[in-house]
């Protein structure tokens, strides 16, 4: 099968601080990002023709960001499904830059959740919106936390998994974080109490939030953002760096449905077809950047993903397979140090492209030596009830 | 303005919204409604005006008997919420009702909710009243 190169990441950049104190707004994250994204890429703001934006900033995202940036785009796409949304966006630009109608790509991510004091995990639910599922849900004050966790308490109960395994997805990503001189920043900066090296024990005897996940398994609130910039194969030829290749892309929805199986994820429906169109397998991944919302949401996507048979995750994980310097066991997890120990403002995806980006050219803090092939599967919304899957397949040039 | 301190109530939902109007106006009457395709036998939740099935399919409401089983739960140990941080901690859970819909809400009437609630637990529904409806909650049989 041949492998379709119509598209890569040309440039990344991910925004070093994590709390701004409220002197730096979203929007400056976007553009600091996005120029610093163009320059690695030996590129600049003239060269690119297609904006994607999650739209999080209101209807009119997709106008006010290109005029904030000061372009003119040809292709303005404001996808917003929540976490995901930088996977659906690096799936889209693959297309549109196929189809001829772009050739520079530009994504951008900035959030000051943490100056904004948002209590994203455990916050209030409730005052119904006008959506009808939102107005059968709310009264019964289910947290974020809470969510996930009864995915978590599902998977325990059928699989017999327990929370000494999924302990495993912590402090395997804490290691990776420990290794990260802008993760061990963004922990201080946060204020984490005792940082370092974690064991399962550490994660076990941590706070229960809602039961059955700790503390140590969700993941901080922070500030922050990036920025990636995706490119023709022609353009891509002339960048400053070595292309990353977009070989394959997937995209899913999950919502509630009567006996459905709680413990499966929109990742079992958009990861066959990545994989599919990409030609390879997990097992040949050396790289998992997944959205590490929470313990349990790796779990069940390393699942989904096909790493390992649905219900065998929990001893898949075991004795350390997912480190960096573990290569020939499995694939190395989110080794920035992922959201649970290096950054998450809220919508992680664009961070899962950078690290795997960075993997894949060979600058990562816990480098994969020779890593040739990464997924990066971002998970928007909530996995516990409605959510959107996007995996993306990368390969090195 | 009173001086009073309002007490925190649970979030309760609109009776205005279109789909869902239904249900809760039956609630007053502690009736729960859902509703079953007549051409294909689809049951549909939550409520709407068309049927997930198929594109003819007339909806019928039905009343569930309230019998039904704890699909998964998690006890909430903290929560920012005016009227949940009071409650913690307190047992949030999918319920599957007999008849198929899976509704998302809590199990009360348990002394301790760490020990005394567990998946596959036989539940029936109770109402707890409020002044415009009832929200239908869920306790061990």
């Amino acid at each position: 099968m041949t492998q379709s190169r119509d598209a890569a990441i040309v440039g990344i950049h991910e925004y070093p601080d994590r709390d701004v104190e409220g002197e730096v707004s979203p929007l400056q994250i976007k553009a600091s990002s996005a120029a610093k994204a163009l320059e690695d890429a030996g590129l600049s703001w003239s060269d690119v023709d297609a904006i994607y934006d999650a739209g999080e900033g209101g209807g009119m995202a997709g106008l006010n960001i290109s005029e904030y940036f000061g372009l003119k785009p040809t292709v303005i796409n404001t996808t917003g499904v929540g976490g995901s949304s930088y996977e659906y966006h690096a799936a889209q630009a693959k297309r549109d830059i196929a189809a001829g109608k772009a050739k520079v790509a530009l994504l951008t991510y900035g959030s000051t959740a943490h100056s904004n004091a948002f209590a994203i995990g455990v916050g209030a639910r409730g005052g119904a919106s006008m959506h009808p599922a939102d107005n059968m849900d709310s009264f019964a004050g289910q947290t974020l936390v809470s969510n996930y966790a009864m995915v978590a308490h599902r998977h325990m109960h059928q699989y017999g998994t327990t929370s000494e395994q999924l302990a495993e997805i912590s402090i395997a990503t804490r290691m990776h974080a420990m290794r990260n001189p802008e993760a061990v920043r963004a922990m201080e900066d946060l204020e984490f109490l005792d940082i370092r090296e974690t064991t399962i024990e550490d994660v076990v005897n941590s706070r229960m939030i809602a039961d059955p996940l700790h503390l140590l398994e969700c993941c901080m609130i922070s500030d922050g953002g990036g920025a990636v910039v995706i490119a023709s194969p022609e353009v891509a030829r002339d960048c400053a760096r070595k292309p990353v290749w977009i070989l394959g892309t997937g995209e899913a929805t999950k919502y509630p449905e009567n006996g459905g199986d709680l413990t499966v994820s929109a990742a079992a429906q958009s990861a066959p077809i990545a994989f599919g169109e990409a030609g390879v397998s997990a097992a040949e991944m050396d790289i998992a950047m997944i959205y590490d919302s929470f313990s349990i949401t790796v779990l069940t996507i390393l699942e989904d993903l096909g790493f390992c048979k649905k219900g065998e995750g929990g001893d898949w994980v075991t004795g350390g397979r997912l480190r960096y310097d573990r290569p020939s066991d499995g694939p190395a997890l989110n080794t920035d140090g992922g959201g649970l120990s290096s950054n998450h403002p809220g919508m992680r995806g664009i961070f899962l492209l950078i690290e795997a980006a960075r993997q894949l050219r060979g600058e990562s803090t816990s480098q994969v030596e020779g890593a040739k092939l990464a997924v990066a599967h971002g998970n928007g919304g909530m996995l516990g009830s409605r959510h959107t899957a996007g995996t993306i397949i990368l390969g090195g040039d | 303005m009173s001086e009073q301190k309002k007490t925190p109530t649970r979030p309760l939902p609109r009776t205005d919204e279109l789909d869902t109007q239904a249900f809760w106006q039956a609630t007053k009457t502690k009736e729960f409604k859902y509703q079953q395709c007549s051409s294909c036998g689809t049951v549909v939740w939550y409520p709407r005006a068309h049927c997930t099935g198929c594109t003819s399919g007339k909806l019928e409401w039905k009343t569930a008997s309230g019998r039904a089983t704890v699909y998964s739960y998690s006890v909430v140990r903290q929560s920012y919420h005016p009227f949940f941080r009071n409650l913690v901690p307190y047992a949030v859970a999918w319920i599957d009702l007999e008849e198929g819909p899976r509704i998302l809400s809590n199990v009360v009437g348990v002394d301790d909710p760490l020990n005394d609630v567990s998946i596959g637990q036989a539940v029936e529904l109770e109402w707890e009243e409020h002044e415009e409806l009832c929200i239908p909650l869920f306790r061990p049989v």
